[in-house]
């Protein structure tokens, strides 16, 4: 029994502490250099700050460089696939156009009505876009991010809204010089207050992980309301970091609690950064 | 002469091959999502890293590892360091395998990365979810993890091929 007990001592000793003739560091060693840069990486003084933008410049430049063909790769699978479906698409797009056109007209009319009663209660909400390239969109299965060319040296600043053409996609989540790193709605981390269109009520939009989002925290009675008709989801603009109104998705009857988004996460190229300025506020 | 060159450059280019591989797939985060096969991911660095350290510990530093783990880390999202250990946790169980094993086998090793690749993906949750309080779904890593363990006798044929490769090269 303790020869067997040795031998597992000398089998541990050897595996963590000894090296290798082409090992310049023993495994322990990195082990715990790896737990010393776990805590150091998430305590908030400025040198470390400073290393940790550093080596995010750095990975993400190379990571953009690296990922072109991988990218290509996408590209080609996504082109093929739009080739194929191309006369379903045509039939769709048609139909889909005479809606919009009728519904156009309309919304002309309410977007002065709209704007005149702003003026009418003196409520003037200012945004700034800025046009980011999306250098790396790392959809892993675990947390959805995308990371773009625009940082603290274009004004972004943590929290605003990312969105593709009038769809919000996300959030800013992490800030670096030149680049910085977004939350794509369907995180499971992804919490967006938001209003539901027609029902009016207030709830929370959060990712599953998949390609969809679900309601959080509202009351019970909203199941039988969406049952009645196809709903549209906007961003409330509560808690002050997002414009009111920006379009997130659709549920449809049928797919109760599913929320659709608008926009395709996978085929982002370029998306716009939105600041958000309350009055004359700057 | 000039094949005599030529066969030098394959040479040096297959023994770092293995090394190319982990760093290309730590940038990119290989993990074919771009086939939109709903719930297929694995982890193929998992696998790199599990044969290559288990079967030929010269082809990667404890260093490199290390280094990947970080550039894993910065490119996902996660709090640095995170990657690193876990990588360096599996290299620990397979320097203990290699010492206690007499005659290798393959079951034996195949096992030995299903409760590799269970226990670094527990540790990774419990530092991911109640450390850092990043919210993150199970299944997707029940999920990741099962594929890993049934994509390793693919990768172990392929780079058993090259690690023979790398050896009958260095011994010419």
């Amino acid at each position: 029994m303790s020869v067997g007990r040795d031998d597992f001592v000398i089998a541990f000793r050897s595996a963590f502490l000894k090296k290798k003739d082409k090992q310049k560091f023993s495994l322990l060693s990195l082990i715990l250099l790896s737990l010393v840069v776990i805590i150091l990486s998430n305590l908030n003084f400025k040198p470390i700050k400073l290393v940790k933008l550093g080596i995010n410049e750095i990975i993400y430049r190379t990571s953009f460089i690296i990922s072109k063909p991988e990218k290509y790769l996408q590209n080609l699978n996504s082109k093929f696939n739009e080739h194929m479906n191309l006369f379903e698409n045509y039939k769709n797009i048609k139909s889909e156009l005479e809606i919009l056109k009728e519904e156009k007209i309309t919304n002309n009319f309410l977007k002065l009505e709209n704007e005149k009663l702003r003026s009418l209660i003196d409520e003037n909400i200012n945004s700034t876009e800025i046009l980011a390239k999306v250098m790396i969109d790392r959809e892993s299965p675990f947390l959805r991010t995308i990371i773009l060319n625009k940082g603290t040296r274009d004004n972004i600043k943590l929290g605003m809204a990312v969105i593709d053409s009038v769809y919000l996609v996300g959030q800013i989540i992490e800030v670096n010089y030149s680049n910085s790193r977004a939350l794509l709605l369907s995180d499971l981390n992804s919490k967006i207050p938001s209003v539901l269109a027609p029902q009016n009520m207030q709830v929370v939009i959060s990712g599953t992980g998949k390609n969809y989002g679900v309601i959080e925290h509202t009351k019970d009675d909203l199941e039988e309301n969406l049952l009645i008709t196809d709903t549209i989801i906007y961003t409330s603009g509560l808690g002050g970091l997002f414009k009111p109104g920006i379009p997130i998705g659709k549920i449809s009857k049928d797919q109760k609690n599913k929320v659709n988004f608008f926009s395709d996460f996978t085929q982002l190229d370029f998306v716009k950064i939105i600041s958000l300025n309350f009055g004359d506020e700057k | 002469m000039s094949s005599l060159n030529k066969s030098s450059f394959v040479k040096v280019f297959l023994s770092y091959l293995p090394l190319i591989f982990l760093f290309i797939s730590v940038f990119n985060e290989f993990d074919f999502n771009y086939l939109e096969i709903e719930n297929f991911t694995f982890n193929f660095v998992h696998i790199l890293i599990f044969y290559w350290t288990l079967k030929n510990l010269d082809r990667f530093g404890y260093l490199s590892i290390f280094l990947a783990g970080v550039i894993n880390d910065v490119v996902v999202g996660i709090p640095i360091g995170v990657s690193s250990f876990c990588y360096l946790i599996l290299c620990s169980v397979t320097a203990y395998i290699r010492n206690i094993t007499l005659s290798p086998n393959f079951v034996k090793d195949w096992f030995s990365f299903l409760f590799t690749i269970i226990l670094i993906n527990s540790i990774q949750v419990i530092i991911l979810d109640l450390i850092f309080l990043i919210e993150i779904s199970y299944i997707s890593y029940l999920i990741n993890s099962s594929f890993t363990f049934l994509f390793y006798p693919v990768f172990f044929i392929l780079f058993n091929f090259l690690n023979q490769s790398i050896s009958v090269k260095q011994n010419d």
